[in-house]
């Protein structure tokens, strides 16, 4: 089975509302970016081109089609979407390298949220029957599984705004962050909730923008002659839909993809973490057994900006990035779906 | 290039759809228009509510139904301090994970309750039914504070325990189908190269975009080249002669479209430009329309152009010679001489 390289990364600036710009004209600069880290002219360049993305969010009836314009698709190319974060994407684009169907992938992922309102537009994602009648929104949904946390003292609200503390101090050094800075804790404790018992800073901030990735055959990156990082697994789990049946305290889907994709077989340097709600970094960071060995979300995580659709495949380029610069030899990224952590996907990166 | 406008528009998204609830489902819901509640029971005999229709460990379908309690506990809750349009309450509210008495599963659903200080995990709470039940989750309007508080992991046996005279999917009265009515709101912007497109066909002024990598000419500009994948920032003012590419006559009615058939839409390429759009045309006769046809802009009035490119009416055929197939859509900007 062939071996992944992850060869190029980019990712737009998280903007609360990315005003006038479409889609094309959000996924256009990532792709320039992509292709000129590996010198390559356009999608024509690669066997296969992968995206994700759901239209529900901007309220574009095939707005991933549109998306299409950005690539560069004449002559006709191979090509595929995920209604999900480009993360399984990436999933996708790994399966048809490692079964022989292609030797290199583009993956992209782009959102714009700001169009509508994001956790009603979530909650029709929702069960139809029993669920989504009620429109039961995405930050509520999480609100009641930070109070399972709360209630068995797995978390407190010190704890979860010890979290938000953290991504935003390292996300002072992430250029694309929406928010980021030195904060108190008092600070942070000091504002009332929105849900509660979330605080507006218990929630990363929702953004606009788009990512792009560009994977290969080791042999394909050693052809190119660029530098690479070798994604050694990749493995996603789902949990069921049913709220009640879950431990929403424990993200045993996480657990489990992270053992399928190997993460145990070697030192967490750096984990990044796809967890849109304080406590959910919490419930992850258990979940993933990371101790303080392990350099949780050093790119401020999706607390630094929440880019729907991409910020999964952000994850694993944030991993990338500090593996071909030299940082560190081996980190683990993640990626979430579904409401209050139901769908995780992990991936482990090591150095070439 | 000229700077583009963030042009905006509110728009609602909607559609009613129709759901089969399939027989469990079914069930559920046609019990709700009775004010009863029932789960179901899985292969470790927990008791889930609203059913599942197939066992969460096992897979296998499940079919034992078990009427539960009206009243129950609260596992988990949160407090919506600002109630969202589309919520079911407009005052603030609590969502709640519920276990209803004689259930093991809880579910979630809103409690109504006067201020935040009220709700506690734990808490015991009661169904407050809509007025008239129609077999929706939303019989169940909401649920409301009881005095009690017990145990979190306490759950008191209730209801019959029996699936009893509950409708099958085969009674007439039982529900096999709901309305899922799913409206949601946006404000949709129009893209920067789009959004100088608009801004200057509002001025009466047609501008398409040039490739710099292959030179086509796009119009309605989208901000790429879809062929070479690059953005397209340099603008062309085009003139509003074009070329018929393609034709149809449209004979039959279009659900909510204001022109009477039959009439003529055609793919049209502008002079300059590299590829069609789709347009109007009209003061033809439709039997005489053809491809190769040369055709010009009929503008409303200065007084009420916008936003759209139905600022033209439509495009008319005027007296010039046909353009060979092989040339359509690769004419220059002055036009075609024949």
């Amino acid at each position: 089975m062939k071996e992944i390289a992850v060869v190029a990364f980019s990712q737009s600036d998280c903007l609360a509302q990315a005003g006038a710009a479409n889609e094309v004209e959000l996924i256009m600069p990532q792709l320039q970016a992509v292709f000129g880290q590996v010198g390559l002219n356009n999608a024509q360049d690669v066997d296969f081109v992968c995206s994700g993305s759901c239209d529900y969010l901007q309220g574009a009836a095939f707005a991933f089609v549109a998306g299409v314009d950005a690539l560069g698709a004449v002559p006709p190319i191979k090509e595929s979407h995920v209604e999900m974060d480009a993360a399984w994407a990436l999933y996708e684009a790994i399966l048809k390298i490692r079964m022989g169907h292609a030797e290199s992938a583009l993956i992209y992922g782009f959102g714009k949220s700001s169009s509508g309102e994001l956790p009603i537009v979530l909650s029709q994602q929702l069960d139809p029957y029993y669920l989504a009648p009620l429109w039961l929104d995405s930050v509520s949904l999480a609100a009641m599984q930070a109070r399972l946390l709360l209630d068995r003292g797995l978390a407190t609200e010190r704890t979860m705004a010890e979290v938000v503390v953290r991504a935003r101090r390292n996300a002072i050094g992430n250029p694309h962050a929406q928010v980021s800075g030195e904060f108190s804790l008092a600070e942070l404790l000091a504002a009332d909730t929105v849900v509660s018992p979330l605080r507006q800073s218990d929630c990363a901030p929702v953004a606009d923008g788009a990512a792009a990735m560009i994977i290969c055959s080791v042999e394909k990156a050693r052809e190119w002659g660029v530098p690479y990082a070798l994604l050694s697994g990749i493995d996603h789990r789902i949990e069921t839909h049913n709220l009640g049946m879950r431990d929403l305290t424990d993200s045993v889907s996480t657990r489990q993809a992270a053992t399928a994709a190997g993460a145990g077989r070697g030192p967490v340097e750096v984990a990044e973490l796809y967890a849109p709600f304080s406590h959910q970094e919490i419930i992850l960071t258990r979940a993933l057994g990371l101790g303080n060995d392990t350099l949780v979300n050093p790119s401020g995580g999706v607390m630094a900006g929440n880019l729907m659709m991409a910020s999964g495949l952000s994850r694993i380029g944030e991993v990338f990035r500090r593996i071909v610069s030299g940082d560190i030899a081996r980190g683990l990224a993640h990626a979430t779906a579904g409401p209050c952590l139901q769908h995780n996907l992990v991936a482990v990166l090591e150095s070439a | 290039m000229t700077q583009a406008e963030n042009l905006s528009q509110a728009f609602e998204l909607g559609f009613t759809y129709t759901r089969s609830t399939g027989p469990v489902v079914g069930r559920f819901l046609s019990a709700l228009r009775e004010r009863r509640i029932f789960g179901i029971r899985a292969s470790d005999g927990r008791v889930i509510v609203p059913p599942a229709e197939y066992d969460p460990d096992t897979a296998a379908a499940l079919d034992e139904f078990v009427e539960v309690g009206q009243c129950g506990s609260i596992v988990s809750w949160c407090w919506v301090k600002q109630p969202r349009a589309a919520h079911p309450l407009q005052q603030p509210f609590a969502w709640a994970m519920i276990r209803l008495d004689g259930a093991d599963v809880p579910m979630v659903h809103c409690v109504a309750a006067a201020a935040e200080e009220q709700l506690a995990t734990g808490a015991r709470v009661r169904v407050v039914w809509a007025e008239e039940p129609r077999g929706y989750i939303t019989d169940i309007r909401c649920f409301e504070l009881l005095g009690e508080t017990v145990g979190e992991t306490a759950s008191p046996a209730g209801g019959s325990g029996a699936a009893g005279d509950l409708p099958t999917p085969g009674d007439v009265a039982a529900v096999t189908r709901i309305d899922a009515p799913i409206y949601l709101h946006y404000n949709f912007t129009a893209g920067a190269a789009p959004a100088r497109f608009l801004t200057r066909i509002r001025e009466g002024v047609l501008t398409g975009q040039r490739c710099p990598r292959c030179a086509n000419v796009y119009i309605p500009p989208r901000g790429s080249c879809p062929a070479c994948g690059v953005a397209t920032d340099e603008e062309v003012v085009l003139p509003d002669k074009a070329t018929v590419q393609s034709f149809t006559v449209v004979a039959i009615p279009i659900p909510n479209n204001p022109i009477k058939p039959p009439f003529v839409i055609a793919n049209l390429v502008l002079d300059g430009a590299n590829i069609s759009f789709i347009h109007l045309m009209s003061e033809c006769q439709n039997s005489e329309v053809h491809i190769g046809q040369r055709v010009q802009a009929v503008w409303k009035p200065e007084a009420q152009w916008t936003y759209a490119m139905d600022n033209i009416r439509y495009f008319r055929p005027i007296d010039e010679p046909d353009v060979p197939v092989e040339r359509i859509g690769k004419l220059p900007i002055t036009g075609w001489e024949g």
